[in-house]
């Protein structure tokens, strides 16, 4: 697998604070539950870096966001609900891989095409 | 007219930062309050944005106090290319770290919300633009934008508190921008969080002409102008207008303005018009009252005095190119920058825009004369014209400039009705008639009245050719008043007449002379004949005297011989 085809997470969190720590705590089991070995995930402080957080339109604090494949999603809060970030970040195909999942759509699409 | 008095030195003066938009720091002496966020509201086009952005460039350019853009809907692109038509160079201020742009944008649809959150992100970005440029004032533009982009409001009025607060701590002067909502200032009632200072930009339609105007709503702890001033936006950007009360205060000049016009200043017991006095022309189309201010315009000029025209039915080409026909060349004195021509329909603005736009014009071009010609194109509702046209004599008045007016009203007035008497707030006031007569008009003029001086009341013919203008005494006579064609018949009758009378003086005198001639003839005859007959009688005389002795002689010897003889 080549690097665009791996999900790239990037979670940004407000320093050490309980929030952070919670929502670090979550986005970790989630990359590595469902999505072990597909998934880069990246952690950036906001205080520490802030010139990025503007370059990627960070407005909330804790935000996920889903730098590939493209387009961007973001999600805010600190990740309780995981079913709804997994659906938010297009991964809640029951652990199947993204890869996959992108193959599969494009195998109906010409399929779909072929019937028509 | 409840203006803002000079405020007293109160001790502890709040202290201010200048947003240099001319006008509004008039208004509110001195500017927005220094170290604290100010609420600018509006509706949509009125201005915010412009607003916010002339604050911050004067901000780093003349003030030497960095600021911060957060855009909340504007791209940063895109605000540099806005601004770019007022000439502000928000690029090259970038590129000096004076100004940093920082484009927040919001979008529901991007972001999903699960959980606890808050905008800690925000704040970390505006105060790392801070930081990175030191800057001293900040904007928001439209921060109510993320009333859109996150559903939790709660946590939204939370943050944006707490973003208040922030500013205050930082010692930042802060705009934030609003959307005028119904019933409140903004939609989303910013003016709950920003209660320092409050100032609403409005942009309203009478009469399908639009006039932006401005309003301080509040300003905590200090004074501030309360009316609604008019503001212009174009291409010298941003400028409040606060129209000066009519006190009828100002310095009067002894100085006096020639009209250039030789027969016109004669008529003038001045030789000419007191400078800073307000003079109407006023006459029908076609009587020739832009080629009076023109002649007076050219005289200015050439004597160096700065000259600004607001014209409202010619361009300024098209003027310069009638006066040449009276032998005028205006086209020199705007090469010279000593004449400039405003010219505007008059249906383009307001009425408190044009005065206010005049006003802008008059204060950076500073001239000695202005023009308005006419004044009569204005158009509104007769109590917003008087009070407008008596603001703008009195803002030229206060200025010590000398205002030359015309108006078609042949009898002074203005509006549709002419209930309002432009005449009483002039000091001169020169009319011109074109009298119908035998088939041919002539313009006439008079001088109705110029206070403070005499002034000759008599009818002028006034004559434009092709090297100027000039005045003639029109004839006035037993036969009325002449002017034109008849003028000059009844002239040659009476030199005619003049004539007829002088050969019949002359034949008088000769014959007269004549008559003592023959008189002088007669007295020399008679005297000689009076010689005549006094030598004559000598003669007759002597020959008495000689018989009378020889008489007696030979008597003698008679008696010597009778007696001898004897």
């Amino acid at each position: 697998m080549n690097a665009p085809d791996r999900i790239r997470l990037r979670l940004y969190v407000a320093g050490p604070s309980p929030r952070s720590a919670r929502t670090i705590d979550h986005v970790r089991r989630l990359c590595e539950g469902a999505l072990a070995e597909a998934c880069d995930l990246e952690i950036v402080d906001l205080y520490q870096q802030p010139g990025l957080a503007a370059e990627d339109g960070v407005v909330a604090a804790p935000t996920l966001l889903r730098l590939s494949p493209l387009p961007v999603r973001r999600v805010a809060g600190d990740l309780t609900d995981a079913r709804r970030v997994l659906a938010t970040l297009g991964l809640d195909a029951g652990g199947a891989s993204p890869p996959q999942a992108a193959q599969q759509q494009q195998q109906q699409g010409t399929g779909g095409g072929d019937v028509a | 007219m409840n203006e803002p008095q000079a405020q007293p030195d109160a001790p502890p003066a709040l202290p201010k930062a200048a947003t240099g938009i001319e006008g509004f720091d008039a208004v509110t002496f001195g500017g927005l309050p220094a170290g604290r966020p100010s609420l600018v509201c509006g509706s949509a086009g009125c201005g915010k944005t412009l607003f916010a952005t002339t604050f911050l460039v004067n901000g780093a350019t003349r003030y030497g106090e960095p600021g911060v853009f957060m855009s909340f809907e504007e791209r940063a692109e895109d605000l540099v290319a806005n601004v770019a038509s007022l000439g502000y160079d928000l690029d090259g201020l970038i590129a000096k770290g004076k100004i940093a742009i920082d484009h927040v944008r919001v979008e529901r649809s991007e972001i999903e919300e699960t959980g606890d959150y808050d905008l800690e992100g925000l704040f970390i970005r505006l105060g790392f633009a801070v930081d990175s440029i030191g800057a001293k004032r900040i904007v928001l533009d439209t921060i109510e934008t993320l009333f859109s982009g996150f559903s939790d409001e709660a946590v939204l009025r939370a943050e944006l508190r707490r973003l208040f607060g922030w500013i205050k701590d930082r010692g930042l002067t802060a705009i934030i921008t609003g959307e005028r909502g119904t019933g409140q200032l903004t939609r989303q009632g910013l003016e709950e969080y920003v209660s320092d200072c409050v100032v609403l930009l409005d942009n309203r339609v009478e009469d399908q002409i639009t006039t932006r105007r401005l309003r301080v709503v509040k300003y905590r702890g200090s004074p501030h102008g309360t009316n609604e001033y008019p503001f212009l936006i174009d291409a010298e950007g941003i400028s409040v207008l606060p129209v000066t009360s009519a006190d009828l205060d100002y310095p009067v000049s002894e100085g006096v303005l020639p009209t250039g016009i030789d027969g016109l200043d004669a008529m003038l017991g001045a030789g000419g018009f007191y400078r800073g006095s307000g003079i109407l022309v006023s006459g029908e189309s076609g009587t020739g009252k832009t080629m009076v201010c023109a002649s007076i315009v050219d005289a200015a000029c050439a004597r160096g005095e700065r000259c600004l025209a607001f014209v409202f039915e010619e361009s300024g080409e098209q003027i310069a190119r009638n006066a040449r026909s009276i032998g005028v060349d205006l086209a020199r004195h705007v090469e010279a920058g000593l004449l400039r021509y405003e010219a505007a329909r008059p249906s383009l603005y307001g009425l408190e825009m044009h005065l206010a736009r005049m006003q802008r014009d008059i204060d950076r071009f500073a001239p000695d004369l202005v023009v308005v010609d006419p004044l009569s194109a204005l158009r509104g509702p007769d109590a917003e014209l008087q009070a407008t046209v008596l603001r703008m004599a009195d803002l030229l008045k206060g200025r010590g400039i000398t205002a030359l007016f015309t108006s078609l009203r042949e009898d002074g007035g203005l509006g549709r009705d002419g209930d309002i008497g432009l005449s009483s707030l002039m000091d001169a006031w020169i009319k011109l008639l074109n009298v119908e007569a035998n088939g041919e008009r002539s313009r006439t003029l008079y001088v109705i009245k110029a206070r403070g001086m005499s002034h000759s009341n008599q009818v002028r013919e006034f004559m434009m050719s092709g090297s100027g203008l000039s005045l003639v005494d029109a004839y006035v006579g037993p036969a009325g008043v002449l002017t034109g064609t008849a003028r000059a018949v009844q002239e040659a009758e009476e030199a005619a007449q003049d004539l007829r009378r002088r050969q019949e003086n002359r034949r008088r005198q000769r014959e007269a002379e004549r008559r003592r001639r023959s008189l002088d003839r007669q007295i020399e005859e008679l005297r000689a004949d009076l010689e005549a007959v006094a030598e004559e009688e000598a003669i007759l005389l002597d020959e008495d005297e000689r018989r009378e002795a020889a008489l007696l002689s030979e008597r003698r010897v008679l008696a010597v011989r009778r007696g001898g003889e004897r």
